[in-house]
């Protein structure tokens, strides 16, 4: 009898190609590729790849992203004078950069001058949004909700607030992070140098919350699915409702374990608000820094939850304030 | 074997390789500098530490000679910076000198043979700027060298040039309609191998660009210092830390890097440090430039620039304040200094 392991499953479901629900009539778009079977794929999913439904947003989508990708990528290969060599053995350092500080807001600034860096942003925001807009219609189409569509939007909220929204607050494109590996690390980085500690930053904090929460969920939920599919508990959407099933097993081991249990239902919601506050709040706080508040730390210190502790050494005086002190 | 299986160990062991070369081996040493709780510690490798300490012997002082000898300006010609010392001591330095910076060449490397009063040999123009300078960082940057005062073996360590200076970087970059050069976003060496800038010394240890950009102020009061202005004080600071084989937390206290009043006393020290090198870099080593064969040039053509790296050499006090300097009295006194030469505010021992 075939059972579900751990990580790897052995069992595949195995059918003739199946190309999904009718069309609806008059699609523009109907759906591509000849279906083909991938077995390893079936380890840890469907076996049958394909046929996919770009429709005009998935096709104008992957066009944005492609020219987006090119610009970034030609930039990055001018930068180590287009040496192929060198443009792969640093490409984790290299980077689009945004427009100098100044620069301001200008819409056409010198290609050279952070302008290659306005276009790569915008090309890259298009195919983002033509890809949201493709998961919503792709939802509609299916008569599904459309969760995915705003899931991803939460995670859009937070890249507009990095790339647009706040730097156009701040009068600024040079505030907007580079297109790079490394560089834009190093940048978060600064950012929180900059203003004074992002860990002071209440947002900051929650968004922290909701993305090691929602790993945590998901290993429950996962784990929780898991433990019950020996008793077929992955397979019975009716267990959700019925007495003495696989469902209820995993119901009572977390009640029996803390009290309270989430729903079959439930625990999807759980995981979706927990997944889209992260970048939610998250954007929140990187708005707020530089535009309403400059130094998280001192920030925290007038609120009272930046503690002082005892000197362990005489005060330290900044030279600088010092009579006759060199420049 | 199953296929599954091969897999999983082919990723582990990847993964384990991946962490092998990232990671300091186990165990380092952790030294506690803060409130405890704060997480305010310094983390020395003892291998590390180990190397360093044994490449930090320093040779032995020679006996000193009287002092009462005649000067060495009225003995010897062509004597402009030590004209003062005694000849015994004069030639005890001078001997000591060639010990510290050409012990292979010997007296020969600045001098010529038979007229060692001759400025031939652009060696000898160097060793006297040198000489000054020394003398300069003795006499009025107490406030970063100390007691302990340098000697050219500070940097030297027996080699005709010190291990670590810095020349402006040139790394080849596409002209023209492409991004043009922001000067980071490359392997910086100088940073730690980051994408961060990768020239900070001309902007802050040549020229005197701001360093402080983190707001002094919980609420926006005007403070313009950007982002990207950050990444270059960060790569500043990424150079002190790595010259001086250290972490943040041995001047600042990590939760507000701008807070003096939360800060160590070596980050006064490296305050005044970063003074030092400034006037450093352009009162003696920039002049130099033009008597410098073009092999000892940049590739820009620029001349060598001292760093924090050029004394430290990955320890957080050259040397680990060995004080030899202070056997050398000659090398203290600045009379010779010209007070043009002194930056404005410079302090007296």
């Amino acid at each position: 009898m075939a059972e579900f392991q751990n990580i790897f499953t052995r069992v595949k479901v195995h059918g003739p190609a199946y190309p999904g629900v009718p069309l609806t009539p008059g699609e523009v778009w109907p759906r591509q590729m000849t279906p083909v079977f991938v077995s390893l794929l079936g380890r840890i999913g469907d076996a049958q790849v394909g046929p996919i439904r770009l429709g005009w947003t998935g096709i104008a989508s992957l066009i944005s992203g492609f020219i987006a990708i090119e610009i970034i990528g030609l930039n990055m290969m001018a930068s180590v004078n287009w040496s192929p060599i060198q443009f792969v053995r640093q490409l984790p350092w290299l980077a689009l950069e945004p427009p100098p500080p100044g620069i301001g807001l200008a819409l056409f600034p010198p290609l050279a001058e952070g302008g290659w860096w306005l276009l790569a942003g915008f090309f890259l925001t298009a195919a983002i949004l033509l890809w949201w807009l493709r998961l919503y219609l792709m939802a509609r189409s299916l008569r599904m909700g459309t969760h995915v569509a705003w899931a991803f939007a939460a995670a859009i909220w937070l890249y507009l607030v990095l790339g647009f929204i706040r730097p156009i607050l701040m009068g600024s494109w040079g505030e907007a992070p580079p297109f790079g590996i490394f560089p834009h690390l190093d940048w978060t980085a600064s950012f929180s140098l900059r203003y004074g500690n992002l860990f002071y930053d209440p947002f900051h904090m929650l968004s922290i919350v909701f993305l090691y929460g929602s790993a945590v969920l998901f290993a429950m939920h996962g784990a929780t699915v898991l433990a019950i599919s020996r008793f077929g508990g992955e397979r019975e959407v009716e267990q959700a409702l019925d007495r003495g099933t696989a469902f209820e097993r995993g119901a009572l081991f977390w009640r029996w374990t803390m009290g309270f249990n989430a729903t079959a239902e439930s625990i999807h919601r759980w995981a979706w608000w927990f997944a889209v506050l992260c970048p939610l709040c998250g954007g929140i706080g990187i708005l707020l820094s530089g535009t309403v508040v400059d130094n998280w730390y001192l920030w925290g210190v007038k609120h009272g939850i930046a503690p002082a502790y005892p000197p362990l050494w005489p005060p330290v005086a900044d030279p600088a304030t010092l009579p006759g002190a060199p420049q | 074997m199953k296929m599954s299986t091969s897999f999983a160990i082919a990723a582990v062991t990847v993964v384990l390789i991946g962490l092998a070369l990232t990671l300091t081996s186990p165990p380092v040493d952790v030294v506690q500098n803060g409130y405890r709780g704060t997480g305010l510690a310094l983390v020395y490798n003892p291998r590390d530490v180990k190397t360093e300490l044994a490449s930090s012997k320093v040779p032995e002082a020679l006996p000193r000679a009287p002092d009462s000898g005649p000067a060495a300006g009225k003995v010897y010609q062509n004597v402009q910076v030590l004209g003062d010392v005694s000849v015994g001591n004069f030639a005890r330095l001078m001997v000591s000198i060639t010990t510290w910076v050409a012990p292979q060449q010997g007296c020969s490397y600045c001098h010529v043979a038979g007229n060692f009063a001759a400025d031939t040999l652009y060696t000898k123009i160097v060793a006297r700027r040198m000489l000054k300078m020394v003398k300069f960082i003795n006499a009025h940057w107490t406030t970063h060298v100390g007691a302990v005062g340098v000697t050219c073996f500070t940097c030297h360590r027996g080699q005709n040039i010190p291990a670590y200076t810095w020349f402006t970087p040139d790394p080849p970059h596409a002209r023209g309609i492409m991004e043009s050069d922001t000067g980071e976003a490359r392997p910086a060496p100088v940073a730690g191998l980051s994408a961060l800038p990768f020239d900070p010394i001309n902007t802050f240890l040549v020229n005197n660009a701001e360093i402080r950009v983190q707001s002094e102020t919980a609420l926006p009061a005007g403070d313009r210092a950007s982002t990207k202005q950050t990444e270059w004080t960060y790569a500043l600071m990424m150079h002190f830390s790595q010259s001086l084989g250290v972490n943040c937390v041995f001047c600042h206290n990590s939760r507000a890097f701008e807070q003096w009043q939360q800060s160590t006393p070596q980050r006064a020290t490296a305050w005044y440090g970063i003074r030092m090198v400034r006037a450093l870099n352009t009162q003696y080593l920039g002049p130099l430039v033009s008597v410098l064969p073009v092999d000892q040039r940049g590739p820009l053509g620029d001349g060598p620039k001292v760093v924090c790296a050029t004394c430290h050499q990955g320890v957080y006090k050259p040397l680990f304040g060995n004080p030899l300097a202070q056997q050398f009295p000659e090398l203290w006194h600045d009379a010779a200094t010209p007070a043009a030469e002194m930056p404005a505010g410079a302090t007296k021992p």
